[in-house]
């Protein structure tokens, strides 16, 4: 297991955020937690990556805890977020955002980060086209691609995604969704956070349905997608 | 204008850049009559506005790059210039060459010890916090009494002179007649003699350690630094998810202004001979701060002009001295309106006015497509 996510409970003051929620994320897959607002799948990804302190639980990184290391050390070990609300550096032009994501590397001349810069302008031609414009000035799109380019740049093991599909128009969310199939693909482990249930239990290994706080529901994307309850809920389909 | 400059080939600017430090360095000597301050020591105006340079350039590592509002800044300066002013005299008698290194990192010093506390804070109570830090420096100067209390310190060291009585050798001022110019051979300042009454070799120290400090600022934010810092201040979240301890690295911007900070107020105790706790007050740190902010708030170039014209402003119209502080309001207020951004402010601003600016054209572009179709 890459990530093991173990009786997790996290506070925001009183408020129990999340409540006692176990899973795991096997190397190789798309894992998606699935969800509406205000069901703890942000809280959730926060708190792998060390923005949000735990209450109570585990988190294992490579049969490592890593309850204790800061979220700068947390890149480092190999987890990379695109946070939700893409949040670039919008006075930084694109190529600035995809060298800040590559801060914790030494390696600014050497082939290897040459062929990273390279990989993400092929999965993102846009960000190509656009390298020297600055990314506040981009369409939601655009900054979405960037803030998964600029998460690549860190060579993570593990790709946190939070709602890389809010905001953007259907034939743009496609696409996102055919580029994050495509970094599994090329051999990154990616967690996806979706309120698009239909494309995220598509595209992912295994899917969990987190509510209020608690997962209620796990499965292998195929079959929570034909779930009768799960497609109520989430699929818009029949009661 | 300014791609012009920047296209211009390297030794050209180098070159370029040399005149302009020549004619600061000389500008003392020419006094040019309408820049020269008539009833006020032309010297020692320029000494001020280099150590308001000095300080502004410190000042703008902490707003300007890493976006910490410091409303204390001058207690780092009145650290500096005390730890030098009591190593140097009666306390010790050190020499000033060993006295301002200590002073430099006593202020350092104090300075993560202020913000290892404070800076886990945002916003608005690192200013209140920074705020109360200036006054408190201030009152324990006035309330101890081995600080000389509200009389303060004399006898500081002068800097240690090169040649005796005489200075290395001696340059003759500009005399500025009626449509004449003339070599003045009765007034000479001697090079690298620090008296009392000459304070040309004062601004000369002060304009090199602006140098100095404006060469490392250069440095430190074209570096790994300076990225951290601008990541910072954009989005303190993101910067940690791309690995930036953006605490550490608030604490280095912190203790880096101090730094400067540090130093300032050691060559201002040095020039000064004495100091007290007058020359603490938290005014300065508003006028410091009016500086950074006047100028265009991270970009040093913008904040060098603004610490300049809060420096040198007040002295050359010194005639209309009643309404000095009143006039210096009322500009300040027809800056932020007219120009909030700063008279130059940096590149990413006026990238962010442009995009405002887009968006609007946008919004106003939609609304009228959206009434031509009704």
């Amino acid at each position: 297991m890459l990530l093991e996510v173990e009786g997790l409970c996290v506070n925001y003051g009183h408020i129990e955020a999340i409540r006692d929620i176990s899973f795991s994320v096997p190397e190789g897959t798309v894992t998606t937690l699935i969800g509406a607002n205000g069901a703890g799948k942000t809280t959730t990804l926060k708190t792998i990556s060390g923005l949000r302190k735990i209450r109570a639980g585990s988190i294992r990184f490579e049969g490592k805890d890593i309850n204790e290391v800061p979220p700068y050390e947390r890149v480092k070990l190999g987890i990379g977020q695109s946070p939700e609300g893409r949040r670039c550096f919008i006075g930084m032009t694109v190529r600035e955002n995809l060298e800040m994501g590559a801060f914790t590397r030494n390696d600014r001349k050497s082939a290897a980060y040459r062929e990273d810069m390279e990989r993400v302008l092929t999965l993102f031609p846009r960000l190509a086209e656009r390298i020297d414009q600055v990314s506040g000035t981009m369409s939601g799109g655009e900054q979405q691609m960037l803030a998964i380019g600029r998460a690549l740049m860190a060579r993570p093991r593990l790709l946190l995604l939070d709602e890389p599909s809010m905001g953007l128009a259907p034939k743009l969310i496609q696409q996102i969704f055919t580029i994050i199939t495509e970094i599994n693909e090329q051999g990154t482990t990616v967690l996806l956070v979706e309120q698009n249930a239909a494309q995220a239990l598509k595209r992912s290994h295994d899917a969990h349905i987190l509510e209020t706080g608690e997962i209620v529901r796990s499965g292998t994307g195929a079959e929570l997608a034909v779930d009768p309850a799960v497609k109520a809920a989430y699929l818009g389909g029949d009661v | 204008m300014k791609n012009k400059l920047t296209a211009l080939p390297k030794p050209v600017k180098v070159l370029l850049w040399v005149l302009l430090a020549l004619f600061a360095y000389a500008l003392p000597l020419l006094e040019p009559p309408i820049i020269s301050t008539p009833g006020v020591d032309f010297g020692g105006v320029l000494f001020t506005v280099s150590i308001y340079c000095l300080v502004a350039l410190g000042l703008n590592i902490v707003v300007g790059y890493a976006g910490l509002l410091d409303l204390g800044y001058v207690g780092f300066y009145a650290i500096g210039a005390y730890t030098v002013a009591i190593l140097t005299s009666f306390h010790a008698s050190w020499p000033l060459l060993l006295a301002i290194p200590v002073g430099v990192v006593a202020a350092m010093v104090s300075g993560v010890i202020l913000g290892a506390p404070t800076l886990r804070v945002r916003g608005d109570y690192l200013a209140i916090v920074t705020l109360g830090f200036g006054e408190i420096i201030r009152l324990v100067a006035v309330n101890t009494e081995w600080l000389g209390d509200t009389r303060g310190i004399k006898n500081i060291a002068k800097p240690p002179g090169v040649g005796g009585e005489e200075g290395l050798f001696q340059i003759p001022h500009l005399f500025w007649g009626d449509g004449t110019v003339l070599l003045d051979t009765d007034d000479k300042t001697k090079f690298l003699f620090f008296g009392v009454l000459d304070q040309i070799p004062y601004y000369w120290m002060g304009l090199t350690a602006v140098i100095i400090v404006l060469i490392a600022d250069i440095l430190i934010k074209n570096s790994r630094v300076g990225r951290a810092w601008e990541a910072t201040r954009e989005d303190e979240d993101a910067a940690e998810l791309m690995g930036v301890p953006t605490f550490k690295f608030k604490l280095l911007a912190f203790a880096t202004g101090a730094f400067v900070g540090g130093l300032a107020g050691g060559l201002y105790a040095s020039r000064q001979g004495f100091i007290n706790p007058q020359s603490f007050l938290l005014l300065f740190s508003i006028l410091y701060l009016a500086s950074v902010v006047v100028g265009g708030q991270g970009n040093r170039w913008g904040v060098l002009v603004g610490a300049t014209l809060v420096a040198y402003l007040p002295q050359r119209f010194r005639e209309f001295d009643d309404f000095r502080v009143l006039v210096f309001g009322l500009a300040l207020v027809v800056l932020a309106a007219v120009r909030p951004q700063g008279l130059l402010p940096p590149r990413r601003t006026v990238r962010a006015k442009k995009l405002e600016h887009d968006l609007e054209e946008l919004e106003e572009g939609t609304g009228e497509e959206e009434a031509a179709h009704a």
